[in-house]
């Protein structure tokens, strides 16, 4: 890092970050966009819990706590869960297959900004005359009929920021199948990069039908169609099974990646190679492919008939098995190493059985008939919360801590990243554990209160307690995030000293250009084969080079911002006289960049060879 | 990777061999270009015919699903090395789009 690394100002900082088609940067911003949407979707929590902490509540009003709810769901799954996993995505995948970037920087910026952009619109909603409320699933039945801009916000901010999703997905397969290093092959690839490429194919499947449900729904809504409208020919369950032929695999796409981080830590801390990776792999796949099979079991109850039923009812306990598969590969990768607790291990230890609750609910509630029961109770409401936060944001807490290190070149402390780890897991446990029984007892979903005397007054208090610990845990987690950037106490390559990808084998944080010569890879855990041998590093596969580098762009932001007021002119459209030009403005705003980013030639840089040599000589690192 | 250049200056390309290739893939092109005009031809007689709904239906999509194969293996060189991912995509996209068209027709729209 030489003539690089200036120190630079506040504002040339935003400015590059504004900027930036680097992989790392971007997976700076969507670390930091996403963990603050995943705050504010906390704080919807929050509120949720203590509106049904006891019976009678009148904390908020029954139309806010719909708006509550459904903001709750949408922001923690298109704007939190989502987005962080995307940011480790960025930050990790390009290292671990030894590549210098994303196959297409400028794009990888574009879906960032498409994301920030459609989050922001979606949470204006909150300002500008009352959020959606029908429900993150948005039943066209009931959307169709809410009154005021809310459903507005929600299917124009989705489908800006699901566009998007949709470019990173594209982005990340074309990276994985054209740019690994030479001898990565794909048998070769850490399981993060199997489950990202697993995880990005079923967003470039899914999000078309997104897509499309929201367009139909804008038109149903903005524009007076009938795709929806049942009193003029139209048929609501179509959105349902849009919805769904998307929201399936959208749980897929949060947890197969989590899958990957937890496979990685639950490697390198039992300091032994994956069990079982072929089958690992495998059963990645056969996830992928399963998850596009199974959407109906979310509409056992809107009446599809017992065929359909029992079909989609034995698809789905099909997912059972490549989901055990990859259970008892974990535990027998422990099985036998030297397991040490570190704060990311404690988090994929309790992941286990966190998460195997969350199954064994899953195939419960996918017994169709049995399903009549559960339906629309406090026991779906656990069973999701499970598998999304046993799995999902157990394994984004984890990757936080693990990959800290190589993305910020600082240590999270580990005594208070434990600290997290027991508040969160305790109140978890107490929050969720008893909506099973709330569920079961008869307490359906979605109410804004209950009457006292029903039996569910002491654990409805008992979960809001746990969201309590929950919420604590976050704060220390904020608390260890401000300690570690003030002290500023910087590590070396290979932190956890543990490390096996290829990520660890180089400086954290990495210079921009990645590998100053691409690594060549002799296995799986390519860095440890080399570090059993006794090496320091990576050997390489190629002579010292120029290295092409892209220029980075503004661009990307304000193709993103165009969309972004154009969905303000859509929002008013018919009210106000001024909402056809705000389109108009808008679209040209975006595609006027587009056309300019079109016709500039813009062919990047090169680092020259010299200054890569001078960088050597700056004294070698261990 | 897939798609090697010939006139990439390296001398030890033989010249021979690619011409003789380019030829077979020419003839190749020709003869799926006039089956797919035949085909069309085909298609627009069975309309002509004026015949079941029943039988025109389903023959028109087996042809027009003959021509794509056409299309993507002759014209857009899927048959060549090199293209195993864009065919893994193509066909699990295939896959998910069938699935979902089967279920709208039996339990939506039946």
């Amino acid at each position: 890092m030489s003539t690089y690394a200036q120190k630079k100002g506040f504002g040339a900082t935003v400015w590059d970050f504004l900027t930036t088609v680097d992989h790392k940067k971007i997976a700076i911003l969507y670390l930091l966009a996403g963990g603050l949407f995943f705050l504010v979707g906390g704080l919807e929590a929050v509120f949720i819990r203590i509106q049904l902490a006891v019976p009678n509540n009148d904390f908020v009003s029954a139309g806010a706590f719909n708006e509550i709810i459904t903001m709750h769901g949408t922001t923690m799954i298109f704007l939190a869960a989502m987005p962080i996993l995307f940011g480790f995505m960025n930050a990790v995948m390009p290292l671990q297959i030894g590549a210098r970037d994303v196959a297409f920087p400028f794009l990888n910026a574009l879906g960032f900004w498409l994301f920030f952009f459609g989050g922001v619109f979606l949470n204006l909603s909150w300002f500008m005359g009352g959020a959606p409320d029908a429900g993150w699933t948005s039943y066209a039945s009931l959307a169709i009929h809410s009154k005021g801009h809310g459903i507005d916000f929600y299917v124009l901010g989705l489908q800006i920021s699901g566009l998007g999703t949709l470019i990173g997905g594209i982005n990340f397969l074309v990276t994985i199948i054209n740019m690994r290093a030479p001898g990565m092959t794909y048998m070769r690839m850490p399981l993060f990069t199997w489950t990202t490429f697993v995880a990005s194919a079923l967003i470039l499947f899914a999000f078309p039908p997104l897509t499309v449900g929201l367009v139909l729904m804008m038109f149903d809504r903005m524009f007076g169609s009938n795709f929806f409208v049942v009193a003029n020919g139209g048929n609501t369950v179509i959105w349902e099974h849009l919805f769904w032929i998307f929201g399936h695999p959208e749980v897929y796409i949060l947890v197969l990646p989590a899958f990957g981080i937890f496979s990685e830590i639950f490697s390198t801390f039992s300091r032994k190679r994956l069990f079982g990776y072929s089958s690992m792999v495998f059963a990645t796949v056969l996830i992928g492919f399963l998850g596009f099979m199974v959407w109906a079991h979310h509409m056992f109850t809107t009446g599809l008939g017992p065929v359909a039923n029992a079909i989609f009812a034995v698809a789905t306990m099909a997912i059972g098995v490549p989901t055990g598969i990859k259970i008892f590969n974990w535990l027998f990768t422990m099985w036998g190493g030297s397991v040490k607790f570190t704060a990311p291990m404690h988090w994929a230890f309790a992941f286990i059985p966190s998460f195997i609750m969350g199954g064994v609910t899953g195939v419960m509630l996918a017994a169709a008939a049995a399903d009549y029961q559960y339906h629309d109770t406090y026991f779906v409401v656990a069973h999701f919360h499970y598998v999304i936060v046993g799995g999902v944001v157990f394994s984004i807490f984890a990757g936080v801590q693990y990959w800290w290190p190589k993305i910020f070149g600082t240590m999270l402390n580990e005594t208070l990243g434990k600290l997290t780890f027991w508040l969160f897991f305790i109140g978890f446990h107490m929050t969720f554990f008893i909506q099973h029984f709330l569920g079961l007892w008869g307490m359906p979903r979605r109410v804004f209160t209950y009457l006292p005397g029903q039996g569910f007054d002491t654990a409805n208090m008992i979960s809001s307690i746990g969201a309590l610990f929950m919420s604590l845990g976050v704060i220390v987690l904020l608390i260890n995030v401000v300690v570690t950037s003030v002290k500023n106490v910087k590590v070396g390559d290979d932190p956890w000293g543990d490390g096996r990808t290829l990520e660890w084998a180089i400086p954290s944080p990495p210079p921009f250009y990645n590998f100053k010569q691409l690594p060549l890879v002799r296995g799986l855990d390519a860095f440890w084969i080399e570090k059993m041998e006794g090496k320091k590093g990576m050997t390489p596969a190629e002579p010292l080079g120029d290295i092409h580098m892209p220029n980075a762009s503004f661009l990307p932001f304000v193709i993103a911002f165009g969309l972004f007021i154009a969905a303000f002119g859509a929002l008013y459209n018919g009210e106000h006289s001024w909402a056809i030009p705000v389109i108009v403005i808008g679209l040209l705003v975006t595609f006027g960049s587009m056309l300019v980013r079109s016709v500039k030639d813009d062919h990047g840089f090169h680092i020259h060879k010299e200054e890569l040599m001078d960088d050597n000589d700056k004294g070698v690192k261990a | 990777m897939a798609n090697q250049q010939t006139n990439s200056g390296n001398p030890r390309v033989d010249h021979e061999y690619r011409r003789r290739k380019s030829a077979e893939e020419m003839r190749y092109q020709v003869v799926s270009f006039s089956l797919m005009i035949f085909l069309t031809l085909v298609a627009f007689g069975a309309v002509a015919m004026k015949g079941s709904a029943w039988f025109t239906v389903p023959f028109i999509i087996l042809l027009a699903v003959v021509q794509v194969v056409f299309q993507l293996y002759y014209f857009m060189h899927m048959s060549h090395k090199g293209h195993e991912a864009p065919s893994l995509f193509l066909y699990s996209g295939l896959l998910v789009g069938l699935i979902t068209i089967l279920t709208f027709m039996t339990i939506i729209w039946w």
